[in-house]
């Protein structure tokens, strides 16, 4: 019985197809919105489901000095971690008696898998481009990852080391949420732009960077390989605004207006994602590798400094 | 089948192939993506790698160092792919017929081309309901090899 019920919360509700369905939304709210900030039209309600559809039935073509099986794996590799983590987030938002203590440590985990998928399959691919891509991409979650566990442990402060998921929005429904105080405003500051990286979007999609690299890391990708990548992204484009709504801002709370409020609390950090992408320029390597290991670092560590304090 | 065709009509991703044109065509087609054309509406987006690609805009005269390269640009693009010539120059070496460093083959012999927009530099518009047309067309033709001279 207990197989049944993971499978169904891996396969469908909070785990692949519901988390797909909602990335889905989510990516054409981003393309929609960003072309409407630039006074266009934008895609219609369905794009980011006949990309997919179309990726599907084109040919994928596999370079022949490629490592074959990993650059099969990889992109399975990135979608299956992105899908265990939605389904445990979506198991600590909606079953709160369900999850475990730890959850928050295990899904850290699992959100770093389509950021090595990525760099994985760049490098299995062995084009030269895709190379300088996976090293770029390596460099950046070197960068970013100290400023998301940072502001994470912020919250970890705050609520006295609660390490579940459920724990963590139980205890912010008892005391309000942390990004209320001035230690939890600053941490998730710092988490957007944690964020805004961790989804290799503008300011930092030096790892893609369409116009010198030629999409790096994804250069060999094709056809349904390349669909994979790009639900992936689908999913953690869900998956990064619901986990700090959940930290940050109280989670979803109870009943309808709970419910609603939950909502709210998502699209306003997805715009505050989309408003960065799409209002800044990409920054070269050095330029991110400085801002997050100066600023973001130590703007983590004054939060840090400040929850201990107890503001 | 069916959605799968359909599905390349909606979502149709374009890589720009610019040999040896005079840049008024390169132009016109980045007009094509500004807020007053907008392609992203029917799904259009320019890509930078030609394995993301569903077509190919070819503009300018292909001179003779661009043959081999749109040769192994069209191997590189998963197919099913489209082939849109753009301008007097890819359609039939415009002003530059006749000299030496261009190629001898126009772009439709080294490559099947499936739409072909005249103009020098075809407007906006011409270049969107010509690629709007290959797509409405894509599926139902026959796909043509590479003719020999």
């Amino acid at each position: 019985m207990n197989m049944v019920r993971y499978g169904f919360w891996f396969l469908v509700f909070p785990g692949f197809a519901f988390s797909a369905l909602i990335g889905m939304l989510a990516s054409w709210a981003d393309r929609k919105l960003a072309a409407r900030i630039q006074y266009r039209q934008g895609p219609p309600l369905l794009q980011p489901f006949w990309d997919l559809r179309k990726l599907l039935s084109k040919e994928a073509v596999i370079p022949r000095s490629a490592s074959r099986s990993l650059f099969l794996l990889s992109p399975l590799l990135g979608l299956a971690g992105a899908t265990v983590a939605a389904s445990m987030l979506g198991v600590a938002a909606f079953w709160p008696g369900k999850s475990f203590v730890g959850d928050l440590i295990v899904l850290l985990y699992f959100l770093l898998f389509p950021g090595l998928s990525l760099m994985l399959g760049g490098l299995a691919s062995r084009n030269p481009i895709a190379a300088l891509g996976a090293a770029r991409e390596m460099k950046l979650i070197f960068s970013y990852e100290p400023a998301l566990l940072a502001a994470i442990s912020v919250v970890l402060v705050k609520t006295r080391g609660e390490l579940s998921l459920s724990n963590i929005v139980s205890w912010q429904a008892l005391h309000g949420p942390v990004a209320l105080s001035l230690s939890g405003g600053l941490a998730l500051l710092l988490a957007l732009f944690a964020v805004q990286a961790k989804l290799s979007a503008v300011p930092f999609d030096l790892a893609e960077a369409e116009t010198e690299l030629a999409s790096g890391v994804l250069i060999e990708y094709s056809g349904f390989l390349l669909g994979i990548f790009r639900l992936t992204r689908m999913i953690m484009l869900y998956l990064m605004p619901a986990f700090l709504v959940i930290l940050f801002l109280g989670g979803i709370g109870p009943g309808p207006v709970g419910i609603l409020l939950g909502l709210l609390k998502f699209f306003a950090l997805l715009a505050a994602f989309i408003l960065i992408r799409s209002l800044s320029p990409r920054l070269r390597t050095d330029q991110a590798i400085k801002l997050f290991w100066k600023g973001g670092l130590g703007l983590g560590l004054v939060a840090l400094a400040l929850a201990l304090w107890g503001w | 089948m069916k959605s799968a065709a359909k599905a390349l009509k909606k979502s149709a991703w374009v890589f720009p192939f610019f040999s040896g044109s005079c840049n008024n065509c390169n132009i016109e087609i980045l007009d094509c993506l500004t807020p007053r054309f907008d392609l992203e509406r029917f799904g259009v987006l320019l890509v930078g790698n030609a394995r993301h690609a569903d077509a190919i805009l070819v503009a300018g005269v292909l001179n003779k160092k661009g043959v081999p390269r749109l040769k192994r640009i069209y191997q590189q693009v998963p197919k099913p792919c489209l082939v849109i010539a753009v301008g007097a120059c890819a359609l039939s070496q415009g002003i530059f017929s006749g000299s030496y460093a261009i190629s001898e083959l126009p772009v439709d012999r080294v490559v099947p081309v499936d739409i072909y927009i005249p103009g020098c530099p075809p407007k906006p518009e011409a270049i969107m309901a010509g690629l709007l047309k290959a797509l409405e067309n894509s599926g139902t033709k026959v796909p043509r090899t590479v003719r020999k001279k």
